[in-house]
This record gives C-alpha cells, sequence and structure tokens, in this order.
C-alpha cells in the first residue's frame, strides 16, 4: 500500500490520456455486458424449455402446417401425457413496431402443458367462453398500458388479411423471471372460424408433455415414424433443442457474439498496451533513477502492472453502467426480444475479462521497464 | 585520504583495483577505463575532472554499482560489489549509495516529501519514522517550508536540494555526485557546493562527484584527473574549509 501514492501519481500524469483510457475500458466492458445480454436473450427459450416438453413440427420448415387430425393419433402413443397445438397469427397492433408474437392456442389444453404460465381461474373462465377473447402477457400489457375488459384491433396480413378484434380477458404471469410475458393468446375456434377454407383444420405446431423425459427420444421417434411418408411428416424434438434451432434461424448467434466480443477486447488490449508503453518510454529516465535508489526490477514491473490495473477496475464503471442501462434498453425494446436481464454471471466474467486484459496489456511494457539498464535510461534525460 | 596506486589500506571505505571497462560498438573495442586503483576513505570528499569521453560518468557508474567493470574489483564497506546479482546490486546500493544527478532527475508527478520519501518506501520504516527522516532531510538542504512542492514550483537550485535531501535520508555510506551544478547558475551552484561541503563536514558524508567545474572541484579535498581512461594525477586540494 505504501507504493500506491507513486502508482496513482503516474496515473494522473495524463489526466486526458487516463480519461480516453478508461473510457476505452467501460465502452468495451458495457458493450461486452450489453452483447451477454442478448446472448441471454436469445438462448433464454433454450434455458427455460420444459424438460418434459417435445414440439412436433412439419418436416420441411415450421412455416408449413400439419393437419389437426395428427393430434388423436399423437394422443395414443405411450408415454404422451398432454398436448396442444399453436399457430402463428403475425398480426400487427396499430403499427410494425409494435411488434409482439401472438399465438391461437388450443384453450382446452394450454395450461396442461404450459403450467408455467399462470393466469387468474376467473379471467380464464371468461376467455374459455369468450371466443373472441384474449389472454395477454404481463409485459406486453404493461408495454400498451391494457387493462381487462379492453378492445384490441390487430391486423395481419395473412389468412385473408383484415383487422381482427379481440377482448382482452386475462393476464398470464411466469413463475419464472425469465418466462416470456410477452405473448398475445386468441382462440382456436374463432380463429378456425375466420380463416379461408383452404386453411382450416391445419395447425402451425404441437407442444405435448410425456410422462417421463427419458422416453422422450422414444416418443419423439414413434411420432415421426407414426407419419413418415404422408403428405405432412413431422420432426420431432425436445422444447429446447426446438428453442436453439429457433435462434439458429436468425444465424449464429453465439459466434456473432463471441466475434464482436473478441475484436472489442482484442482493440481494447491494444489501445491499453499502447497506452502504457507510451507511458512507460516517456518516463524512462524516471524509472532509471528509480532503479538507481534501489527499486527492483518486480518492483517497477509491479509499478507498471498496479497502474494498468487500476485502470482496468475504473473501467469497469461500464459493467455498472450496463447495470442501469439494459433495464432501460429493454423496455425501448421490448416485444423486439425477451426480457433483457444483466445477469450476475456475466458481469462476473466482464469483472475478470477487465483484470485479463489489464495484466495482458501491461506485460509488454512491464518487462520492458523491468529490463531497463539504468546506465541506458539515465543517459535518455 | 585518496590514493590512486592501489596501495590504501583495508580500512578505506571504497577501494577499487585494477579496473578495466570496455565496451564494443560497430565490432570495435573502446577501453574506457583502463588499469584504474583507488581508495577513498570515510568522510572524503573527492572531485573527478577530465574532458568529456575521459571516463568520469564510467567510473561513476561502477562505483556506485550501476554498471560492472571488465576487468578489476570493487569493494564498498568490506562489500565485494563486482560479483553481485543484478537483485543483490539493487539492495545494496539501497544501503550504501546516494545519487545526485546533474539534471536533478526528480519525479515530476510527486511533491518534494514524496520524492524525499522514495528511498525510505524500501525499508521497514513506518509512516511517522519515514515523516521523521523526510522532513529532517529537507531541513538540512532548508526546503522544510517546501515539502507540498512539486519540482516544476521549484527553482533548478530548490530542485537540486531535493534531490541531496533524496540522496542522503536513508543514510547512504557515500554520495555520488555527477556534475551536480552543472545545470545550475553561479549563486545556485555555489549553494549546492556549500550544502555539499556542509554535508561532508558535520555529518561526515564521504561524496565523490565528478565535475568540469574548477570552482566546485576547489570545494573537494582531492581532485583527481582523468584522461583516456586513466587516473594521471591525484592532487590534494586542501580547500575544504
Amino acid at each position: 500500500m505504501k507504493y500506491m501514492p507513486l502508482i496513482w501519481a503516474n496515473l494522473f500524469r495524463k489526466k486526458i490520456r487516463l480519461l480516453l483510457t478508461i473510457g476505452s475500458f467501460a465502452v468495451a466492458l458495457f458493450l461486452f455486458a450489453f452483447l451477454g445480454v442478448v446472448r441471454d436473450a436469445f438462448n433464454r427459450g433454450a434455458s427455460v424449455a420444459g424438460a418434459d416438453r417435445l414440439v412436433i413440427i412439419n418436416r420441411t420448415s415450421i412455416i408449413n402446417t400439419i393437419p389437426l387430425s395428427y393430434r388423436d393419433k399423437i394422443l395414443r402413443i405411450p408415454g404422451v401425457k398432454s398436448i396442444t397445438h399453436n399457430n402463428w397469427f403475425g398480426g400487427v397492433y396499430q403499427e410494425e413496431k409494435n411488434f409482439f408474437p401472438q399465438f391461437v392456442i388450443d384453450p382446452e389444453n394450454q395450461r396442461q402443458v404450459f403450467p408455467e404460465f399462470n393466469v387468474q381461474d376467473d379471467q380464464w373462465n371468461t376467455f374459455l367462453k369468450d371466443r373472441q377473447g384474449a389472454v395477454v402477457g404481463a409485459r406486453t400489457m404493461e408495454r400498451f398500458g391494457w387493462k381487462i375488459g379492453d378492445r384490441i384491433p390487430i391486423k395481419t396480413t395473412l389468412y385473408g388479411g383484415g383487422s381482427w378484434e379481440f377482448n382482452l380477458d386475462g393476464v398470464y404471469h411466469g413463475n419464472n423471471p425469465l418466462d416470456d410475458e410477452t405473448q398475445f393468446w386468441i382462440q382456436w375456434d374463432y380463429f378456425e372460424e375466420r380463416i379461408p377454407q383452404s386453411e382450416k383444420g391445419q395447425i402451425g405446431w404441437y407442444v405435448l408433455r410425456v410422462d417421463n423425459p427419458d422416453d422422450s427420444p422414444r416418443i419423439a421417434k414413434s411420432i415421426d415414424g407414426e407419419f413418415l411418408n404422408s403428405p405432412n411428416e413431422t420432426k420431432t424434438e425436445t422444447e429446447s433443442a426446438f428453442a436453439a434451432g429457433w435462434v439458429k434461424q436468425f444465424g449464429n448467434i453465439r459466434f456473432l457474439i463471441i466475434t464482436i466480443g473478441s475484436v472489442v477486447f482484442f482493440t481494447l488490449l491494444l489501445v491499453t498496451g499502447n497506452t502504457m508503453a507510451i507511458s512507460i518510454r516517456e518516463r524512462t529516465s524516471e524509472l532509471a533513477v528509480l532503479k538507481a535508489i534501489g527499486f527492483t526490477d518486480r518492483a517497477i514491473l509491479g509499478f507498471v502492472l498496479g497502474e494498468s490495473l487500476v485502470i482496468a477496475l475504473v473501467g469497469c464503471v461500464g459493467l455498472l453502467f450496463a447495470m442501469v442501462a439494459v433495464p432501460v434498453i429493454g423496455r425501448a425494446l421490448a416485444g423486439m426480444l425477451p426480457a433483457l436481464i444483466l445477469s450476475p454471471e456475466t458481469l462476473v466474467l466482464g469483472f475478470c475479462a477487465a483484470i485479463v486484459v489489464g495484466i495482458a496489456s501491461a506485460i509488454l511494457p512491464g518487462l520492458s521497464a523491468m529490463h531497463l539498464r539504468v546506465v541506458d535510461g539515465l543517459r535518455r534525460v | 585520504m585518496v590514493r590512486v596506486d592501489g596501495k590504501g589500506n583495508n580500512n578505506s571505505l571504497i577501494q577499487a583495483r585494477d579496473l578495466d571497462k570496455a565496451y564494443r560498438r560497430a565490432g570495435e573495442e573502446i577501453h574506457v577505463l583502463q588499469n584504474l586503483s583507488l581508495d577513498v576513505d570515510k568522510g572524503d570528499f573527492v572531485a573527478f575532472m577530465g574532458p568529456s569521453g575521459s571516463g568520469k560518468t564510467t567510473l561513476l557508474n561502477l562505483l556506485g554499482g550501476l554498471d560492472v567493470p571488465t576487468r578489476g574489483s570493487i569493494t564498498v564497506a568490506g562489500d565485494e560489489i563486482t560479483h553481485m546479482s543484478s537483485s543483490k546490486l539493487t539492495e545494496w546500493r539501497a544501503r550504501h549509495v546516494g545519487f545526485i544527478f546533474q539534471m536533478y532527475n526528480l519525479i515530476p508527478v510527486l511533491t518534494a516529501f514524496q520524492n524525499v520519501e522514495l528511498p525510505l518506501l524500501l525499508t521497514k520504516l513506518s509512516k511517522s519514522e519515514r515523516r521523521q527522516h523526510v522532513e529532517a532531510a529537507l531541513t538540512i538542504v532548508g526546503l522544510s517550508d517546501r515539502m507540498n512542492h512539486y519540482p516544476r514550483q521549484l527553482s533548478g537550485g530548490q530542485e537540486q536540494r531535493v534531490a541531496i535531501a533524496r540522496a542522503i535520508v536513508a543514510d547512504p555510506s557515500f554520495l555520488l555526485c555527477d556534475e551536480p551544478t552543472g545545470d545550475l547558475d553561479r549563486k545556485s551552484a555555489d549553494e549546492i557546493l556549500e550544502l555539499l561541503k556542509r554535508l561532508c563536514k558535520e555529518h561526515d558524508k564521504t561524496i565523490l562527484m565528478v565535475t568540469h567545474d574548477p570552482a566546485a572541484a576547489e570545494c573537494a579535498q582531492a581532485v583527481l584527473h582523468l584522461n583516456k581512461g586513466v587516473l594521471v594525477e591525484g592532487v590534494a586540494a586542501g580547500s575544504h574549509a
């Protein structure tokens, strides 16, 4: 600790340079935290997926439908506990930017298959009796300031187009903070009634629960075998695999984020390393004097590492800024992405990355200072 | 008593024997010091004079453990330093040598107090003990009222006095001064020389000083001339009152 005044004084030697270097750290760490948040948001579907749930889609692609008539055949396969089906509605509320996902659901079985979504019984019963009823996730309800009883118009270009109106009968909450509370559920019967004849009896995908998750591979194989060589072959996979596949449709998010993160940190390494190298070059004669009066090579290396680490630690203000900014950005992007949550793991990882970059950027300048010959350094006055 | 014939007794504070220092530049070997011997007793004030390139600073660097000779030996207060490892030599310098440079070489971002305190950071003294030593050193050089000033707020003479305080604060065995008045006006230079004389006389400090300034050399008890790496004469100046 007795060396701190020396480290501190050297840090403040060039205040603007110090500020810019700390700023580089802060911006890089903020970006790191935000990339982590986006990655988590994309992966959340897989992480919260039920272990006992399987998703069945058309083998060709998810935009191809599957007959509703498959339901009874699937239910007969041993190990299948319950089943429900969904369609993508794809509508727009008022204008394009107000995106949130709307699903046509099978009200009778929805709560058996998705027990993590809670709706008050009285609201659910109203919904069941109301063919134009809708249930919405708490985040979407809060986003638009809706209340129970509101009439919600949704325009769609699918299913013959036009404007559909729904009565807001209920709101659902997730058991887990990570559960998606942005969805808008509408009744299958009402949907089936209004869509063109050619599209009737077709659903987007099935979700089923199994008695024993260990049986999932067998059940998935049985289901796909059942519809092999039919006009609508199926692809059955666990919900987490389905969620991961869904994310992949956006591109290799993980690769993208790792690449951007690596570039950011490598650039930061160069910026900080260069700053430290310039700083050391500027005071070669001072380092030589310190060595002359008895400071060891290790102490000199320690000073350089100390300065770099202080910059890195203060740069962690970028992580604090992310803690404040992520919820704000999350609200601004509501509906575009699932809830944006800055996890403690991301914060710890960011802190560790800052320390590693702090040390790495000081190593070369530090070794150069350490190996400086006193007589050479004194000549550079 | 200063001797250059290599026949000094074992009680000398500094004993240099048969020193050679050679550098290789562009494939050519340059002999900076040749077969140099020197004995300096505790409390001596010795000035080295000579033309540029005669090896004065090289000799000071060797005696201060900043460089190693090509041949020969140096013993200071019983420690043979020529074969010490780099880390041992660093520790030895901290205990035995106080450096005073022509350009003062203070750390510009530290106050006078903090600059003087630097050598004490290498000791086990407590903070309050360090403060006492620093205040004493700054009082000796007459700058007790400038402790919290930064080097840029001091005149050249005052900066050099802070450098002298830094050199003496850890009570080293001897002081090495490399042209301590070379960057000062006459008045400031005289003040510094007076201070060095006082340190020698009143505090029994051993001082080895390189200088081009005949007035500075007159302050020393002995003046040694170096020419092409050889100590060619020893003069007892005797003007050190």
